[in-house]
């Protein structure tokens, strides 16, 4: 909403409050300011100015000499090339010094070795244009028409003095979408009396019922209906105060109709329309639903299709106007028109909304009417254009009127209690300043009630009240205090487990990164998933911003790579990335889907390989209590859906306690060409429900030993495909109790092995807690060890 | 004997005077203290002394051994302190070539100060409650007074799954599931990613962040929200910040209010960051409205409440001077490793 401040001195006397207190005031009571321009800002030095004499220049065919009084002692010598300029005209004088729009400085000089000192200035070189005055012309200088005297300055000559504030109205004050509403705002804000004359026009005898009939079918979307006839009246643009007015409210003036009813909304807040009775069939209008398939040519040039959900002003045959949103093609008033009907209407806001949004058409009576107006104002407004009709002498405003009102006329009421508004503002404010407050508001107060205006319509509880209350008050006068009771906080274990592996993996190298949750849905081709997979079933947005952002990932493992790809291609060398993010995992339809925590751990470059994942991950599942894991080839698994996005060789499956907690490996080379990454890439997912499930989060303390361990280094001869996993496990359950440790220490294959076949080297710690271990007790550990070796194809290494 | 004695003596001092090294030192011992050395050789000869002799000569003996001894130990120390100083000399090096570099990972800025303010609301006694990012219908609007058709429904724009299942908006949503399943008292916050479509520009992101605070009790006021704040500004911006509270409408909250904060730049004067307005904008909160209380089953004659909300976004964005928002999703190492 643009607010013209000269308008709204109309209402209230803010004379000695300068602009900036006032928009700093009236956003601290609740009516943001989003700025404010002064009209004519950008210029200065430009008076009224009279031609003299235009004579041809001595060196140019196309420019000429002008003598231009300015109300100084001697005339000036300006020269233009304009056409449209002859002696005796009025015009905009630009100086030697001034400034014009768009930062334009004018200087004197001599043009064709002829002296200018200054330049006439045309309605462009001004920011004005037609509509502001109408009768000028575009491509040539501004004759003016206006009453003024020469010398004035161009500001009050054209009435260029004005400041319009641009105010945020919040969806719950369709009131303050109005000067009368704002000036409402600023009475209270500034505590200076509201003066809202009563609209008064004389009119002529006549019956509007032999000239109209109005029927209203349904009286639920349409609450009131007010017409009133002009006749005999003469379409002509409207005078300067009002042009001006509507300018600086942002509404082009057009003609002197058409800116009576935008003059009257932009006063009280309600949209009015004008027909033409000649194209009202019948002289009749019928507030209806609209029939299916019936059509309408809008205003604005665009046919559309009505559906009976819709509200329609019609005539004897056919609908004029889209209650509430925009009248029809042929509704509208002409230069010919004899005859206006005006309307002024309350529609239900929600029907409105509906039917606006449905037809993809906002207006500004729209948007006003969806949030709605006050609904017992229709009168008030048909009689101010009525007045506003007499004031420009535009036509005869019939006197009597029709008036369909099924509106509820009582006022909404909310228990007043000062007590309980300082209770719970926290405040001490008197019932007296409440009082006057809620006044200035246009509230009334009576037996322990306040009682609501009706354009208020946001009213209804006490915490309305206190919020008048507060913002007149003040806001900041609000002491601050620090709330009562006791609280204990403390993190749930699944947030405090969530930490650990967020602070331990960061520990471990990893860079924390934080992608979108929506992706492409090309990723899943990006990341070699068979046409049936289940992770192709999402959640799938409606209305994306775009296919890039269009489904709820089911996998996180994209959106690692993509932020690794970017690092790639932006020459970060090496990188170690994760992420803690959801997935989204479709349940049934029509209900939520599951959004569990995954852990993603990403990385290239420098020295990364399988096992320094391996190692990571290792590391850090040991660290947040999930022990002792087991890996099993990703291709052998059907646990995780994405394993078809690694190398079949060179990832795994992690299992704790047999259930599949992560999957992690070397990304397939396809996959890292589908995201142009060309080094080897190295991804790890780690479900976190099934980790904080199977970790161990009980550490009991096991005394320190008291005997030494025995030693035993074992180099084995074997099948290069035999795992090392198994070997492990087979020493494992081989030596038993005695056994504290078994750490691989070199695996080898080349020169002096055998083709197919690697020699793996462990060293195997072995103790006991009732003494120290003879030579006997080991080597009858080791006998066993190695029997259970050769078991499954692993020698001594000679 | 005694000249003798003398001579051994005033001989191994000279010796071991311009001895200088701890091996000479050692052979000079066994030269003249070992057990073939020069004084043992001259003590062998004392059965050969008178009664009265022997015992004046032996006491002779026995200092001149304690001399040498002394002498030798003394020079020995010397010698060694200096090889000592000498080692340590050579073993100099530059300290200030670069350490061995250690692999220490860093959370995302957007983690860091969300961390910074759940510490600070655990401090003060909240808990930190989730909820679900894709949302009903009711949880992100109905239930927090925006009912379909409602106007302010225009602002959010919203992200849809289905007709009732939507990306949820605001963090608001969470309020709804915490009064459903908690009686008052209630001191949460709930922080997380909320939708809006919104194209992606500098200050503009399909996807961000924001932190909710709900309290629920006995007597809870709008003083109570206003400090509230101020504590979490205080703590987060120091003790100089200032809050204003402007009033605003949220269809959740009466009274509503945004909040803004004295700039961080220019502490109130004015500046570039600020837009010469001295403060900045930073959440939105208010009294948690009668009928959101109502809907989840609290008494509104017994109980009130405060609720606010923060972008997560803008504070990291303020905290670290970061112009575009866009490079907390590009996440290039470039700008993870500054934080």
């Amino acid at each position: 909403m643009n607010l013209s401040m000269k308008w709204l001195s109309d209402y209230v006397d803010l004379k000695d409050t300068d602009i900036k207190s006032f928009c700093h005031e009236m956003t601290m009571s609740g009516s943001k300011v989003e700025g404010y321009e002064k009209e004519g800002e950008e210029i200065s030095n430009v008076v009224i100015g009279k031609l003299l004499s235009v004579v041809p220049h001595e060196n140019s065919d196309h420019l000429v000499v002008c003598q231009v009084e300015v109300g100084k002692e001697q005339p000036i010598q300006i020269v233009t090339g304009a056409p449209n300029v002859k002696a005796g005209d009025i015009v905009p004088v630009a100086l030697d010094g001034s400034t014009l729009p768009g930062g334009v400085k004018i200087k004197k000089g001599k043009l064709r070795g002829v002296e200018s000192n200054g330049m006439l200035c045309s309605l462009g070189e001004l920011g004005l244009t037609l509509h502001d005055f109408p009768y000028a012309i575009e491509d040539g200088i501004f004759i003016i028409e206006e009453d003024c005297k020469i010398g004035e300055d161009i500001h009050t000559a054209l009435g260029l003095d004005d400041t319009s504030v641009e105010f945020e109205i919040t969806s719950n004050r369709p009131d303050c979408l109005s000067v009368t509403g704002l000036a409402r705002e600023a009475s209270a804000t500034f505590n200076v009396p509201l003066n809202i004359p009563e609209p008064k026009f004389s009119g002529i005898d006549g019956d509007i019922n032999e000239m109209l009939k109005v029927n209203i079918a349904n009286t639920e979307k349409c609450k009131r209906y007010c017409a009133g006839i002009v006749k005999n009246v003469k379409i002509e643009p409207s005078p300067r105060w009002m042009r001006e007015r509507l300018r600086a409210s942002g509404v082009r003036p057009i003609n002197n109709f058409v800116d009576i009813t935008n003059y009257v909304m932009l006063e009280y807040g309600q949209p009015m329309h004008a027909f033409d009775l000649r194209y009202v069939e019948g002289a009749e209008i019928n507030v209806r639903n609209a029939v299916n398939g019936e059509k309408i040519t809008t205003l604005d040039g665009v046919e559309r299709e009505l559906t009976d959900e819709m509200l329609v002003i019609a005539d004897k045959s056919k609908p004029v106007a889209v209650a509430g949103v925009m009248g029809g093609e042929y509704s509208g008033i002409m230069d010919d028109t004899t005859t206006v009907v005006f309307e002024s209407a309350y529609f239900e806001p929600v029907q409105v909304r509906r039917t606006a949004k449905k037809l993809g058409m906002r207006s500004d009576a729209s948007a006003r009417y969806e949030k709605g107006v006050d609904p017992l104002i229709s009168m008030v407004c048909l009689n101010r254009a009525f007045e506003l009709v007499e004031k420009l002498g535009a036509g005869e405003v019939v006197r009597t009127v029709i008036d369909c009102d099924y509106t509820d006329k009582t006022l909404k009421t909310v228990e007043f209690s000062p007590e309980w508004i300082n209770n719970f503002l926290g405040t001490d404010i008197s019932e007296a300043d409440m009082v006057k407050y809620l006044n200035m508001l246009g509230f009334s107060v009576e037996d322990g009630k306040v009682v609501s205006p009706s354009f208020r319509i946001d009213i209804e509880y006490k915490a309305d009240i206190a919020e008048e209350v507060a913002r007149i008050y003040g806001y900041n006068n609000i002491p601050s205090s620090a709330f009562r009771g006791v609280a204990e906080a403390e993190y749930t274990p699944e947030q405090k487990f969530k930490r650990k592996v967020q602070n331990n993996i960061a520990a471990l190298g990893c860079y924390e990164i934080a992608t979108f949750s929506f992706v492409s849905p090309k990723h899943f081709d990006k990341i070699r998933l068979a046409a049936d997979s289940p992770l192709r079933n999402v959640e799938r947005i409606t209305n994306p911003l775009g296919e890039d952002t269009s489904v709820m990932r089911t996998t996180t493992i994209p959106s690692m790579l993509e932020i690794l790809s970017r690092n790639y291609n932006n020459r970060n060398e090496t990188a170690k990335l994760f992420e803690i993010s959801k997935e989204y995992i479709p349940t049934t339809p029509d209900k939520l889907p599951l959004e569990p925590d995954r852990l993603t751990i990403g990385m290239y470059g420098g020295n990364v390989d399988f096992y320094e994942l391996k190692g990571i991950v290792d590391t850090l599942l040991g660290s947040v209590g999930v022990k002792e894991c087991e890996y099993v080839r990703a291709a052998d698994s059907d646990a995780f859906g994405e394993a078809c996005a690694f190398h079949p060789g060179r990832s795994a499956v992690i299992l704790k306690d047999g259930k599949a907690i992560g999957i992690l490996g070397e990304i397939h080379p396809e996959t890292a060409a589908n995201y142009e990454i060309g080094v080897k890439t190295y991804v790890a997912k780690l479900n976190i429900p099934e980790m904080f499930e199977l970790a161990e989060t009980d550490i009991s303390y096991k005394p320190l030993p008291k005997f030494p361990a025995t030693t035993r280094d074992l180099s084995l001869i074997c099948d290069d495909a035999l795992p090392a996993g198994d070997i492990e496990k087979t020493i494992k359950k081989a030596a038993g109790k005695l056994l504290e440790k078994v750490t691989l220490f070199d695996v080898y294959k080349g020169k002096q092995i055998a083709e197919g076949k690697k020699s793996i080297s462990y060293s195997i710690s072995m103790r006991s807690h009732d003494g120290t271990l003879t030579d006997e007790q080991a080597d009858s550990v080791m006998k066993k060890v190695l029997k259970a070796l050769e078991a499954i194809g692993a020698e001594l290494r000679m | 004997m005694k000249q003798q004695l003398e001579n051994i003596e005033s001989e191994a001092i000279k010796e071991t005077s311009s001895c200088d090294s701890i091996k000479g030192l050692d052979d000079l011992r066994v030269k003249f203290l070992g057990k073939k050395g020069e004084l043992t050789a001259i003590l062998k000869q004392m059965g050969k002394l008178s009664a009265e002799e022997r015992p004046v000569i032996g006491q002779l003996a026995n200092k001149i051994r304690q001399d040498i001894e002394n002498v030798i130990t003394e020079k020995m120390n010397e010698l060694k302190e200096k090889e000592q100083a000498a080692k340590i000399a050579a073993e100099s090096i530059d300290i200030t070539l670069p350490g061995k570099p250690q692999s220490l990972g860093k959370l995302h800025p957007l983690s860091i100060v969300e961390n910074e303010i759940k510490e600070i609301f655990m401090g003060m006694g909240f808990s930190v409650a989730d909820g679900p990012e894709v949302e009903y219908d009711y949880y992100n609007f109905e239930a927090l007074n925006l009912p379909p058709d409602h106007p302010a429904r225009d602002t959010q724009d919203t992200f849809y799954i289905t007709d009732n299942i939507l990306l949820r908006t605001q963090t608001s949503s969470v309020q709804v599931h915490v009064m459903e399943n908690q009686k008052p008292p209630i001191r949460i916050i709930s922080p997380g990613r909320v939708y809006r479509s919104d194209a992606v520009d500098a200050t503009h992101s399909p996807i961000f962040h924001q932190i909710e605070g709900l309290v629920v009790d006995k007597g809870i006021t709008m003083a109570d929200l206003k400090g509230t704040l101020e504590t979490l500004m205080k703590k987060l911006y120091g003790d100089d910040c200032k809050i204003r509270l402007r009033p605003h409408h949220f269809p959740f909250t009466e009274p509503s209010c945004e909040v803004d904060i004295s700039c961080y730049m220019c502490g109130g004067k004015g500046c570039s960051v600020c837009k010469g307005e001295g403060y900045i904008e930073l959440l939105g909160a208010g009294m948690v409205h009668p009928k959101v209380l109502a809907g989840c089953g609290i008494d509104t004659e017994i109980y009130s409440g405060f609720a606010f909300g923060l972008g997560l976004e803008r504070m990291v964005t303020a905290r670290y001077d970061i112009s575009d928002m866009r490079l907390l999703y590009e996440n290039d190492l470039r700008f993870l490793e500054q934080f």
